[in-house]
């Protein structure tokens, strides 16, 4: 039992990263249509920039501000900043080819990644880097199951930023435009409101998110290195499809149980047939479940 | 002239939608456009509100300034100019007040939306009635009157009307020309394309006609609807 809890609270942590990071896809899906398969590398540079930005803070502000303050302003920071490469990806990349064909644009994003990952190593080199950390570990035992506040806290912000996702999309002005985009892109216009500014703002916030992974990412894993988005990005993508294409919902919870079967079946089988095991679980209920969890019911033909 | 259009070329690919268009419209009037299927109605509206681009040479203009240099957000959102377009186009997945927040989204003026809302609101009691409720649950004339209303909301100096009878019941197509002529003797212009040509120029004061692309006539409602070639033509009879 303990063993169980033990496990359970790695795969929430474990999936808390795939269902922020496929968000993203999720929501730039539903809005526009397209996968956005720079993202995995936007979560990469996002992660870069949050080393960068934590490496600077505590080099000047450790002696003079608590943790935590540190802490919040790293993540801040450096979602904002990443928040623009969401922005680049969206008006270099997409906007120039929201007339072509799909298969254009999803090939953008690729090329994007790549030219990220290259532009990374011929900057800072092939050396791996390590995430500094922004606050002490401290190890808690409860009734035998062991955990570090460092996983507390993945679980508990990444809880609060899809809540507060959740928020922006249902309450806010912007987050209507979003919705009203994904029913029927052709008619926001004729609201008043310009799709060059619900476009972006989309992409933004997915890399915002993002960011905030990669920097929780680096707290459990501090090891940074330019291809680190590739296979974490296409797991995230799985889980925004297995959620089905466009819903945020969807995409969260595939995440966790993306997270909950890769740990679980690593807790039975030997850890290299994880991969192995898990993906193919997924495809099985893919199998029976080819639009995913939530798959729009809803969608116009009337597309770009 | 508040609306003025010249010379209005408009094509998809390579099929020539509307050969060189010429016609205006006067600050509170109802003006209609009849014509068949596929004569270039909705293109016409298309191009006014930037859905389509316009081909080189296309002049349209509003109140003097060129529509054409706008992008189809900053036509409602500074010119004024509403579309209520082809199938209503309603958010069925937010509600109601959703789809009329959405309408002014690019609206800085907080009184006078609260007004405009009232005013819609009593307009179409039906929407008040079902203000939470998702767009999509509601039934097909009241989605019309969601169309009209949330286009209201986004500016209202001038509606273009994309065959707002379409699947309406004949008691609710009288209905919501009633609440149209209400919009235009507020003050709003009304631009109104139309299969049912009876209905269109019984509700308009200028109409025009339009076959393949091209205006071939033009006069008061009245007269049309005397026009021997417009009734066989349109009237069926």
């Amino acid at each position: 039992m303990d063993y169980f809890l033990q496990n359970l609270i790695n795969a929430l942590q474990w999936g808390s990263f795939y269902a922020v990071i496929s968000i993203g896809y999720s929501m730039v899906y539903g809005v526009l249509m397209v996968f956005n398969f720079a993202h995995g590398d936007i979560f990469m540079l996002g992660t870069y920039i949050g080393f960068a930005i934590a490496t600077l803070f505590i080099a000047v502000f450790s002696a003079l501000l608590p943790t935590w303050v540190i802490f919040a302003a790293v993540v801040i920071i450096t979602m904002f900043l990443a928040s623009w490469i969401g922005v680049f990806v969206e008006v270099v990349g997409y906007r120039p080819l929201r007339q072509a064909p799909r298969a254009s644009a999803a090939i953008t994003g690729l090329m994007i990644g790549i030219i990220f990952e290259t532009g990374i190593l011929i900057f800072l080199g092939a050396k791996r880097l390590s995430f500094p950390p922004l606050m002490e570990s401290h190890v808690y035992n409860i009734g035998g199951v062991y955990f570090t506040n460092i996983k507390v806290m993945v679980i508990v912000i990444s809880l609060i930023l899809m809540l507060a996702l959740h928020g922006l999309i249902q309450k806010t002005k912007w987050g209507m435009a979003m919705r009203a985009m994904s029913f029927d892109f052709l008619a926001v216009p004729l609201m008043g409101v310009s799709i060059n500014i619900i476009a972006p703002l989309t992409f933004a916030i997915g890399a915002g998110l993002a960011s905030v992974a990669g920097i929780l990412y680096g707290q459990a894993y501090p090891i940074l290195d330019p291809y680190m988005g590739v296979l974490i990005g296409w797991k995230a993508f799985v889980a925004a499809i297995l959620g089905g294409r466009g819903s945020i919902k969807g995409a969260a919870m595939a995440g966790y149980l993306l997270g909950f079967i890769e740990i679980f079946v690593a807790m039975v089988f030997p850890s290299t047939f994880r991969d192995l095991i898990a993906y193919s679980i997924i495809l099985l209920i893919l199998t029976y479940r080819p639009r995913g969890f939530f798959g729009m019911e809803y969608s116009t033909k009337l597309r770009l | 002239m508040q609306l003025k259009i010249k010379n209005l070329h408009v094509s998809y690919g390579n099929i020539k939608a509307l050969h060189g268009i010429n016609f205006s419209v006067e600050a509170g009037e109802i003006v209609t456009v009849i014509g068949a299927n596929g004569a270039g109605k909705s293109t016409t509206l298309r191009a006014i509100s930037r859905m389509i681009p316009s081909e080189e040479g296309s002049v349209i203009e509003f109140n003097g300034e060129n529509i054409l240099k706008y992008s189809a957000d900053k036509v409602v959102a500074k010119l004024g100019i509403c579309h209520v377009p082809e199938g209503r186009r309603i958010f069925g997945n937010l509600t109601v007040t959703e789809n009329f927040i959405l309408a002014t989204f690019a609206r800085k003026d907080k009184n006078q939306i609260k007004k405009d809302q009232k005013w819609v609101f009593d307009l179409f009691p039906r929407l008040e009635e079902r203000k939470d409720q998702l767009a999509g649950t509601l039934s097909g004339g009241e989605q019309q009157m969601l169309a009209v209303g949330r286009a209201y909301m986004s500016g209202h100096k001038i509606m273009l009307l994309d065959e707002p009878s379409m699947g309406l019941a004949p008691i609710l197509m009288l209905d919501m020309f009633e609440a149209l002529k209400e919009i235009n003797r507020l003050g709003t212009t009304i631009l109104l394309v139309e299969q049912n040509a009876r209905l269109a120029l019984k509700f308009a004061q200028r109409g025009y006609v339009i076959e393949n692309g091209e205006l071939v006539l033009e006069g008061e409602a009245s007269s049309l609807l005397d026009n021997p070639d417009v009734k066989k033509a349109y009237l069926g009879a």
